[in-house]
């Protein structure tokens, strides 16, 4: 009995060596695939960075950014792209951000549990996956059309407002739950009502996580073309837009129309590239506010 | 007698959705005394205290039956202002919770969303509960700094001061030491019993010695029911239950 028992224990060492060996060898492989892995997306995110600024580069000067486009796109600048991307952008956050922080508000402070709720959870998230092109289209036949807003600044605004909204409203519900129960419950212990509560503690705390997500959001929507094919962007105009109601070029829009129109094909394609530089740094400068907004709010939390 | 009762609990039950955690329990709790209730974890004291000023209300699928007296008023009848009902019992919470803001705003808070503007009359009763609550020494010079920032005894005094700023008539200490050292301990528990001059308090503690060093009267809780209830003198020199005897006495809990 007892040499077999000590047999079946040297068995057992035996095997647990080997497996060893073999773990360990899985283990570096699996963690080898895994730096690989991250190494490919990095590579990606660089070159892409990388070729857009060595081409891109070579056209920007002050004159680029701050003059109008003449001699059919070949001198000039790009000002007025810039400047309409700018106030489609504005006017998108100044409708989306209330329309989503209120809509994430009643989601997660009254909103009722039950079925009802859940599939409006679910549409809610079901329209982030809308393709863009169809938010154009939408865009096109409401704003446009039925509103008779026309091709504009504020038909253009909407419809990127309206593709930012899902993201708005997930983030800013995310933000809104992590505020710590204990906050809740010390204002209501406080006497203080629902309201008084969200406004002046819950809202305060969560602000920060809003904030980023809402500018993540914009700033995602703001680098699209397909919304704002139909609904504002034009290719060219004179000067600036001087209305809400003005069509305005946008520098995806005109990154797209510099590829796909015109006479001068090598020009235009050093141009486009130009465009593309100031949309990146645009959209990546608006993504380290939103990060520099998070540190701040870690920060607050003592994290 | 019975005019010194100030909160008067009758055969209240409560259940969380089919658990049923308190069974039956008759409190009366006296006007400017502390009232201790002790008992072993999950015997259903933290469920007890937060049913004083409502604060069960926000769980969903939790039900009350019987009946809570605050000065001869049922505060769960279809009549009472819960948000009234809160400002005069008020709360302090077993982790202290101060607000992400400064010193100052966490104790205007209560006053401002009452509707109070007048910033002189703030900043005194700002100083005023400060005072009461033992910390304006220690914070006197950083009413501007965030509360988060101070050390976790303070931050509990902080959240007494904010408490008393809104001139509760009750207050109910939910184990108000769990998560401070012997010493904050010590300052809260001096505290306690100063404030008892000017309230009605009710504390939650699983520390029978905090009970017998602070408390007037003494509830000992086991299994969601009132074992006994009397003099904390009484309770902890001659129990009439054996079963508190032995709890007293570390045997179980």
């Amino acid at each position: 009995m007892q040499d077999k028992s000590l047999l079946q224990n040297k068995d057992m060492l035996v095997y647990k060596t080997h497996s060893m060996k073999g773990k360990d060898i899985s283990q570096g492989l699996g963690f080898m695939l895994l730096v690989l892995c991250t190494g490919t997306a990095l590579v990606f995110l660089g070159s892409i960075i990388y070729f857009i600024t060595i081409r891109g580069i070579r056209v920007i000067s002050w004159e680029f950014i701050t003059d109008v486009p003449r001699m059919a796109m070949m001198k000039g600048g790009v000002a007025p792209a810039i400047i309409g991307t700018f106030y489609l952008t504005l006017v998108s956050i100044s409708f989306a951000f209330p329309l989503g922080l209120a809509c994430a508000i009643y989601l997660t402070e009254y909103s009722p549990k039950g079925t009802i709720i859940n599939i409006i959870r679910l549409s809610i998230n079901n329209l982030a996956g809308v393709p863009s092109i169809v938010f154009g289209l939408f865009g096109f036949a409401v704003f446009v059309n039925a509103f008779g807003f026309g091709v504009s600044i504020l038909s253009g605004g909407l419809t990127l407002g309206i593709m930012a909204l899902p993201g708005i409203i997930a983030t800013s519900q995310d933000a809104i739950l992590a505020v710590p129960q204990s906050y809740r419950e010390a204002s209501l212990a406080l006497g203080a009502t629902h309201w008084d509560t969200i406004k002046k503690v819950v809202l305060p705390a969560a602000l920060p996580g809003i904030l980023t997500g809402v500018i993540l959001n914009v700033g995602r929507v703001a680098g699209e073309t397909a919304p704002i094919l139909f609904t504002a962007a034009t290719f060219y105009t004179r000067g600036f837009p001087h209305s809400i109601f003005s069509e305005v070029m946008a520098l995806p829009y005109h990154i797209y129309a510099l590829m796909t129109e015109g006479t001068h094909p090598e020009v235009q394609t050093q141009i486009a590239y130009g465009c593309a530089l100031i949309l990146l740094c645009l959209v990546l400068s608006v993504s380290a506010i939103a990060i520099i907004l998070r540190q701040r709010q870690r920060k607050m939390y003592g994290q | 007698m019975d005019s010194d009762i100030k909160i008067r609990a009758e055969n209240v039950n409560f259940y969380y959705s089919e658990t049923h955690v308190l069974k039956d329990i008759s409190l009366d709790i006296y006007a400017n005394q502390v009232t201790a209730i002790i008992g072993p974890s999950g015997c259903g004291k933290s469920t007890f205290i937060r049913l004083l000023n409502r604060m069960n209300d926000l769980i969903p699928g939790a039900r009350m039956q019987g009946e809570i007296l605050l000065d001869g008023k049922d505060i769960y009848s279809p009549r009472t202002d819960v948000v009234e009902l809160r400002r005069r019992v008020g709360m302090v919470f077993q982790k202290p919770n101060p607000f992400p803001k400064t010193v100052f705003e966490n104790i205007a808070y209560g006053l401002i969303i009452n509707g109070i503007r007048d910033r002189a009359f703030i900043r005194d009763r700002v100083k005023q509960s400060l005072k009461k609550a033992a910390i304006y020494e220690e914070v006197q010079n950083r009413l501007n700094e965030n509360a988060l920032m101070l050390s976790g005894g303070q931050q509990q005094r902080i959240c007494i001061a904010r408490c008393i700023a809104v001139e509760p008539e009750v207050i109910l200490f939910d184990e108000p030491c769990a998560s401070l050292d012997p010493i904050s301990t010590r300052k809260i528990e001096e505290l306690i019993l100063e404030l008892k001059k000017d309230y009605t308090i009710v504390i939650v503690t699983h520390n029978m010695q905090q009970a017998a060093r602070v408390s007037d009267f003494t509830a000992f809780l086991y299994l969601g029911e009132v074992i006994e209830f009397g003099p904390t003198s009484k309770i902890f020199t001659v129990p009439e239950k054996k079963m508190t005897e032995q709890y007293l006495a570390g045997r179980f809990g």
